[in-house]
Parts: structure tokens; C-alpha cells; sequence
């Protein structure tokens, strides 16, 4: 027999019996996926546990003599890059990514399995490798999480010889992890799709998770360059971003590197990843907003065109973040051009998602609130960044707290509430039983205003000029003292949203045994996921009979049917009938409950 | 099914499902093709970044170039014998002739370990000679660029060990043949890849 990978055979698959072949090294992508996902928001938790002991700090200076500047600056490097890449990045696409592509595409697993499980255990040890510097001599790096050279080694910098050597080492490890990945998943979406499932009739989820995941693949070999040479100017005495310099007094052994070079490398990893974050979370939030408003995507193949053209300008916009750090003017000039540009397809999809909630039937449900709060936070952020994109506006606003709220809008909260948003709405698919709707409710209103209630005033803190990575004011004569009640209140804000989330966890375990059980098809979806025969799905996701696709992913409400949604493995042109009133003869699973 | 007439389709608009029995490929190729492809990219990637920061540091005025041993010659000359047995093994074994192709395959790995034992040997010879890794930039650059250019090539060791063993076992032919393809396109691209670095690395 000609060799077939798993992902392509149309048998069915044997279980694995054993509990560690079934739950610890698993081959299986659903197991695979809550694996990285709990991963992903154990180390997140710890970010903001971290962000909580800044939070503390910047509100009631002098009144914890727990938080020096040292272990301040350590908390916030940890926080940084904790939450970009160990909790965002591994839970989009490690976590949803494995459990959507295969379900979403029709296939009974990923195309390489084995090499799936191994992408999470290499993940583990780099979340491993990364936490374990908070127990070493001199605690974890406190360089930022932008790691710039020649501070990052210098004495004088927390953690300035184990913890950096720490992180590097874990994101050498992180990148390793995800390429293992990345491959899987590109190689999935292109090549075992379901029979009848084109690219243009894919659930937008796979777009973004698809484009996203060739971002990744492209960008962290920049953030893997760095890495290693870095490593090389901290480990064997090479000068590859180390200037000749001074430290302590005593002229340190480096001549002629470059810090800028850096810089750049690191940017050229950074803007992307800020879409390697989003692009994801743009293609889960436009299923839920579709799902919950029983209507198609507005704009599908805008949306999907959007994407990659997000996609692709993503790597031309790096130097905006270096504005500060003095460029060629003309250079300047044309990243400012670029940021702007890249603003269009972006509001193209804002549109789309307001256009597709436009006379929608629509359900207000915790996923859909959460997926709209969404929409809100992602404007307000994005508009910030229209302002910080250019270099006039940028230089003075840049080292304040401005940038601060613009960056925590766009890709701290946003994403966050579309992880929220997806967690909701596929949790009966990964349990097989509801959330509570009402604790999922307080659990959003208590989230999404509280972050408004930190962020907000982080704008108006940014103007008065306070700026950001300080420790402590001191005394500073032009920032007025109300500014330090802004921040006791923000403070007091941070700490309520970080306590809310308690609501969600309770929410999760509880509902795992007392939800209510949640059948195949909880919300009328048209997409492949939601048509398996059992839930959660067995191993091999289909039984027998393989899905054939016959429609595109959105189509909701369709006159002349008897649901208000079909799915897309249901044959036959149901378009064109015009016997039916199809206002009094929809029916929607959502209103049967 | 054109890549092109997929993307630009109108996906709302009912069409008749599509005909065959396998599933959907945007590309005729086996999946391990496909995700090969994609790292070779990625690895191209990486080195691209590496050979911008090499000229940019080049060009920063206090750069003073280093002689190349001319031990990298044979070196070179290694590589390129091994890519050729690679090609060789590949076509035995298209033709269904596996012990053949199995001598071939295996000599084509030596020849890759008497590569990488020759770089160790050259790295060797410049740190004696005080060309160290951290003596000068382009030192520096020099180990960075041929160490990541071999720890490719180790890698490359490990799938070509396993393929080997495989061959041992004679289980899974026609999977064999795949890898010793796969292997064969990535012994090729490593070989293009260090001509690359070799040029950049002489012409300092």
C-alpha cells in the first residue's frame, strides 16, 4: 500500500488504551491542544500575578518593601514577554490551532503527529527554562522585554549574566517548538482538507491561523538570529551588538558591535508578532460574531484578502517602534507610510465585523459579548496606534504611559478578550457541556469595564508626560500630584480585573461536571467542528465516514431552509426556493434552549 | 485544481461538490514534500538575517577582513562529493535497486561527517593561529555563519541515520524512498546554501 499520513487515511482510527499514551504523550491534536492551552494560561497567570506586583508599586509607592527596582524591573521583562509570546502566541496557535485546524479542515488529526506531540513537550521545556530563572542567583532578566543591548549584559542590569542567558536559551527552545508546529499546521490547511473544502470555503478561524502561523514562521528566525547572537556576545566574548563601553567604572572587553542591529533584528520579529497575536484572534472573533449573529460574514473574501495583505505589510512596518532611536528621516518617512497603510485592510475588517452585526439576529450571549467587547477595545487601540505611527507624535509620546495604553488596548486586551470570546464558545465542543451564562456574563461586564478603567486613564497619564519603565516618580516637578491618585485607582482597577477572573476559572471547573450537557451542535453553526458525531470528539474526530463539505462556512439564515443555519457537510442548493416564508419557518437551536 | 481559480472563487455561490475520493491538496505533492519546502524557507530565512547583519557589519569602517584556510576547499569538496552520492541513491532507488541505493546513501552521509569533522578541524586551526571567535568581527562572523550552516547539517545526520536504519530493517520501502528524497533536496539545498557562505565569507 502506497504510504497515506494519518491526517489523509479514511479508515478509522485505534485508540490508544493506556492513560499516558492517551493523556501525557499523546498524538492526538485535541489532547494535544489543551495541553499547550493550559500550559499557555498557567504561565499567563504567573504574568499577571507579575503585573499585579507592578500594578502595586506604581500605585502605592513606599508601601511594599517586597518590590525593588531590581525585582520591579524583572517583574516587568517577565510580564512582557511571558504574555507576547509563552501565554498569546502558544495559546492561538498551539492551543486553538491544534484544536480547530484538523476539526475545521475535516481531518482526523494534523498531517504529522508525532512531530505535533513533540512541538508541545519542546514548548513545556522552554516555559520550563523561562520559569526556572526566577530560582537562579541574580533572579530572571530585568532588561525589558525588548532584551536591547549592551543593557541587557552589562552589570548593573538584573539578572544580567544567568536570567538573560535563561531567556535566550528558552526562546531558542520556544522558536524550535513552534516551527515543529508551524509546519504541521501550515501543511495541514494546504494539503488535507476535507473533500469539498476549497481554501475560499474555509472558516476564517484557518485563515488567520494559517497566515499567522507563516508570520511566525518567517519572523522568529529573526528573533532566533538575535537570540543566538546575543548568546554568542554574553557566553564566548563576541561583539556582534556590544559597543566598546564602560561599566562600573572598568572597560568592559566588547569593541564595535552594533546595538541598533539589534534593534532591528528584534523589530523585524516584533511588529509581526504583534499579528502573529492578532491575525489569529481576527479569525476567531469573525466566526463567533458571525455564529451569534446568525448572519454570514460581511465581505468574506475581503476578509480573507485582509488578512493576508495584513499579513504581508506586517514586515514592512518594524522600524515604527524605533523612531526614538534615531533613523535616516527618509526611513522614518517610509515606515510611517507603511503603518498607516497597514491601517487600512485593518479597518476594512472592523467594518466587516460591525456590517456582519448589522440587523443580524443577534444573540447576546458571553461569547458574543465578549467578541463585541472586542470590537470596542481593538478600536479605541487601534486608533492610538494611527497617532504613535507617526514619528512627530510618536517621539514625544513614545517613553510615556501613552504608549503603554496603546499597546495594552491593541494586543493585551483585545486578544484577551477574543481568547475569552473562543474559550466560551468552543468550550461545549472540548467538554461536551455549557458554561454558566450567568457567571460568564459577570465574569465579561467585570473584565471588559475594568479594563477600560485601567487603560483609559493611561492615555491622559501619557499626555501629562509621566513616563514608563520608572520604578518610582520621585520628585518630579511638571506631573501633577492628582496624577498619583490616577494611578492609586488604576491600580485598584488592575487588581479587581485580576481578581474577576476567578469567575471564569470557577466557571470552568464547575461547568465541567454541572454544565449543562451541550449536545453536538450547541450554537447552530454551519462549521465542520460542530458536526462530529460524538462530543467531544472521539480519536480520529470523525468515525467511519469522512466529511464531505458542500457550502462555504457562513451560511446562516438562508431563505427556503428549515434551520437558520447549514451546515457545511449538508448538500443541496437551498438558495434559490421561494415557496417558504423563511421568517416564521427558521428555526434555531439557541431559541429551542 | 489551480491554487489561483481556489482563491479567487466565490465561495457563497452553491456549486456541485467537488469530484474524487482524497482530500483536498492545494499541491500534488506528498505532505512531507510540502513541509520540507516550507523549512527550507524558513532556513533560508535565517540565513538571509545572518548575511544583512554580515554586510552591515562590514560596512561599519573598523572591519578587517580575515584570510579564509584553505582547508574549506576541501571541505567544499567533501560536501559536494556527498551531495552527488545523495543523487546517486536517489536515482537507485527510484529504480526499486535498494542495496544499491542503500551503499550509495551511506556513503553519502560519510562524506557529509568527513565535512563537518573538516570544519571542526578548521575552527580548530584558526583558534590556534589566534583568529578565535571573539579575536575580531570577522572571526566572530565566520564561526557564527559555519556553525549554523553545520548544526544544519548535524541535523540533517540525524534523519539521514534513521533513514539508514530503516533501510536496515527493509520494512516501509516505498516511505524510504521518500526520505532519501527529501534528504537528497536538503543536502542540495545545504550544498547551494554554503557556496553561498563561502563566497560571502572570501569576499571580505
Amino acid at each position: 500500500m502506497a504510504y497515506v499520513p494519518l491526517a489523509d487515511q479514511d479508515h478509522e482510527l485505534h485508540d490508544p488504551h493506556t492513560f499516558i499514551t492517551k493523556y501525557v504523550w499523546s498524538q492526538d491534536h485535541k489532547v494535544i491542544a489543551i495541553q499547550y492551552g493550559g500550559t499557555a494560561i498557567f504561565v499567563g497567570l504567573v504574568a499577571l500575578f507579575l503585573s499585579a506586583m507592578m500594578r502595586l508599586q506604581l500605585g502605592f509607592p513606599d508601601t511594599f518593601t517586597l518590590i525593588d527596582p531590581s525585582s520591579y524591573y524583572q517583574a516587568v521583562t517577565m510580564h512582557g514577554m511571558i504574555m507576547v509570546v509563552y501565554l498569546l502566541t502558544a495559546l492561538f496557535l498551539g492551543g486553538f490551532g491544534n484544536y480547530l485546524i484538523p476539526l475545521m479542515c475535516g481531518t482526523r488529526d494534523m498531517v504529522f503527529p508525532f512531530l505535533n506531540m513533540l512541538s508541545f513537550w519542546v514548548y513545556l521545556l522552554s516555559v520550563i527554562i523561562l520559569l526556572s530563572s526566577f530560582f537562579v542567583t541574580g533572579g530572571p532578566t530585568g532588561a525589558g522585554w525588548t532584551l536591547y543591548p549592551p543593557q541587557t549584559i552589562t552589570p548593573g542590569t538584573p539578572g544580567h549574566d544567568t536570567g538573560i542567558l535563561l531567556m535566550l536559551i528558552s526562546l531558542g527552545v520556544f522558536i524550535i517548538a513552534f516551527t515543529m508546529g508551524g509546519l504541521n499546521y501550515v501543511t495541514t490547511v494546504l494539503q488535507a482538507r476535507a473533500r469539498g473544502l476549497t481554501m475560499m470555503r474555509l472558516p476564517l478561524s484557518v485563515w488567520g491561523i494559517l497566515v499567522a502561523t507563516i508570520l511566525g514562521l518567517f519572523a522568529f528566525p529573526a528573533l532566533l538570529v538575535s537570540a543566538i547572537m546575543m548568546t554568542f556576545d554574553l557566553t564566548l566574548g563576541t561583539s556582534f551588538f556590544m559597543p566598546a563601553i564602560m561599566a562600573a567604572g572598568e572597560q568592559l572587553d566588547y569593541n564595535g558591535g552594533s546595538p541598533i542591529l539589534f534593534q532591528h533584528l528584534f523589530w523585524f520579529f516584533g511588529h509581526p508578532e504583534v499579528y502573529i497575536v492578532a491575525l489569529p484572534a481576527f479569525g476567531l472573533v469573525s466566526d463567533v460574531l458571525s455564529t451569534h449573529a446568525r448572519k454570514n460574514i460581511f465581505g468574506y473574501r475581503m476578509m480573507v484578502w485582509a488578512i493576508i495583505a495584513i499579513g504581508g505589510l506586517s514586515f514592512i512596518v518594524w522600524a515604527h517602534h524605533m523612531y526614538v532611536s534615531g533613523m535616516n528621516p527618509y526611513f522614518g518617512f517610509f515606515f510611517a507610510t507603511t503603518t498607516l497603510i497597514i491601517a487600512v485592510p485593518t479597518a476594512m475588517k472592523v467594518y466587516n465585523w460591525v456590517l456582519t452585526l448589522w440587523e443580524g439576529d443577534i444573540r447576546l450571549n458571553t461569547p458574543m459579548l465578549f467578541a463585541i467587547g472586542f470590537v470596542f477595545t481593538f478600536i479605541h487601540g487601534g486608533l492610538t496606534g494611527l497617532f504613535l505611527g507617526n514619528v512627530v507624535i510618536d517621539l514625544p509620546l513614545s517613553d510615556t504611559y501613552f504608549v503603554v495604553a496603546h499597546f495594552h488596548m491593541v494586543m493585551g486586551v483585545s486578544p484577551v478578550l477574543v481568547l475569552f470570546a473562543s474559550l466560551y464558545h468552543w468550550y461545549p465542543k472540548i467538554t461536551g457541556r455549557m458554561m454558566d451564562e450567568t457567571l460568564g456574563k459577570l465574569h465579561f461586564w467585570c473584565t471588559f469595564l475594568g479594563t477600560y478603567a485601567i487603560y483609559l486613564p493611561m492615555h491622559y497619564l501619557g499626555f501629562l508626560g509621566v513616563p514608563r519603565r520608572y520604578y518610582a516618580m520621585g520628585s518630579t516637578d511638571f506631573i501633577p500630584e492628582s496624577a498619583q491618585a490616577l494611578n492609586a485607582n488604576i491600580t485598584i482597577a488592575a487588581i479587581f480585573v485580576a481578581v474577576a477572573q476567578v469567575l471564569f476559572f470557577i466557571n470552568v471547573f464547575w461547568s465541567l461536571r454541572n454544565g449543562k450537557p451541550s449536545g453536538n451542535n450547541p450554537w447552530g453553526a454551519t462549521t465542520l467542528e460542530w458536526q462530529t458525531p460524538e462530543t467531544p470528539p472521539k480519536h480520529g474526530n470523525w468515525g467511519p465516514e469522512m466529511p464531505v463539505v458542500h457550502r462555504w462556512a457562513y451560511d446562516y439564515s438562508v431563505p427556503g431552509y428549515h434551520q437558520d443555519f447549514i451546515p457545511q457537510n449538508v448538500p443541496g442548493d437551498f438558495g434559490v426556493s421561494e415557496d417558504h416564508d423563511h421568517d416564521t419557518e427558521m428555526k434555531s437551536p439557541q431559541d429551542a434552549q | 485544481m489551480s491554487f489561483y481559480k481556489n482563491v479567487t472563487s466565490k465561495p457563497w455561490e452553491y456549486s456541485s461538490p467537488t469530484i474524487g475520493t482524497g482530500p483536498e491538496s492545494a499541491f500534488e505533492l506528498p505532505s512531507e514534500r510540502i513541509a520540507l519546502t516550507i523549512f527550507l524557507v524558513v532556513v533560508s530565512v535565517i540565513f538571509s538575517l545572518l548575511a544583512v547583519t554580515y554586510y552591515l557589519r562590514m560596512d561599519l569602517g573598523d572591519w578587517v577582513p580575515m584570510a579564509d584556510p584553505s582547508l574549506l576547499w576541501v571541505n567544499t569538496g567533501a560536501l559536494i562529493v556527498s551531495s552527488v552520492f545523495f543523487q546517486l541513491a536517489r536515482n537507485t532507488a527510484q529504480g526499486d535497486n535498494f542495496s544499491r541505493s542503500r551503499a550509495l546513501f551511506m556513503t553519502a552521509g560519510l562524506f557529509a561527517i568527513l565535512f563537518v569533522i573538516g570544519q571542526f578541524i578548521v575552527w580548530e586551526q584558526l583558534s590556534a593561529n589566534g583568529s578565535g571567535i571573539s579575536s575580531s568581527a570577522a572571526s566572530s562572523f565566520f564561526f557564527l555563519l559555519t556553525g549554523m550552516h553545520v548544526a544544519h547539517i548535524i541535523g540533517g545526520l540525524w534523519v539521514w541515520s534513521r533513514t539508514t536504519f530503516r533501510f536496515f530493517n527493509q520494512t516501509d520501502l516505498p516511505s524510504v524512498k521518500l526520505s532519501i528524497e527529501l534528504c537528497t533536496t536538503y543536502w542540495h539545498f545545504l550544498l547551494v546554501l554554503w557556496v553561498f557562505i563561502f563566497a560571502a565569507l572570501s569576499n571580505t
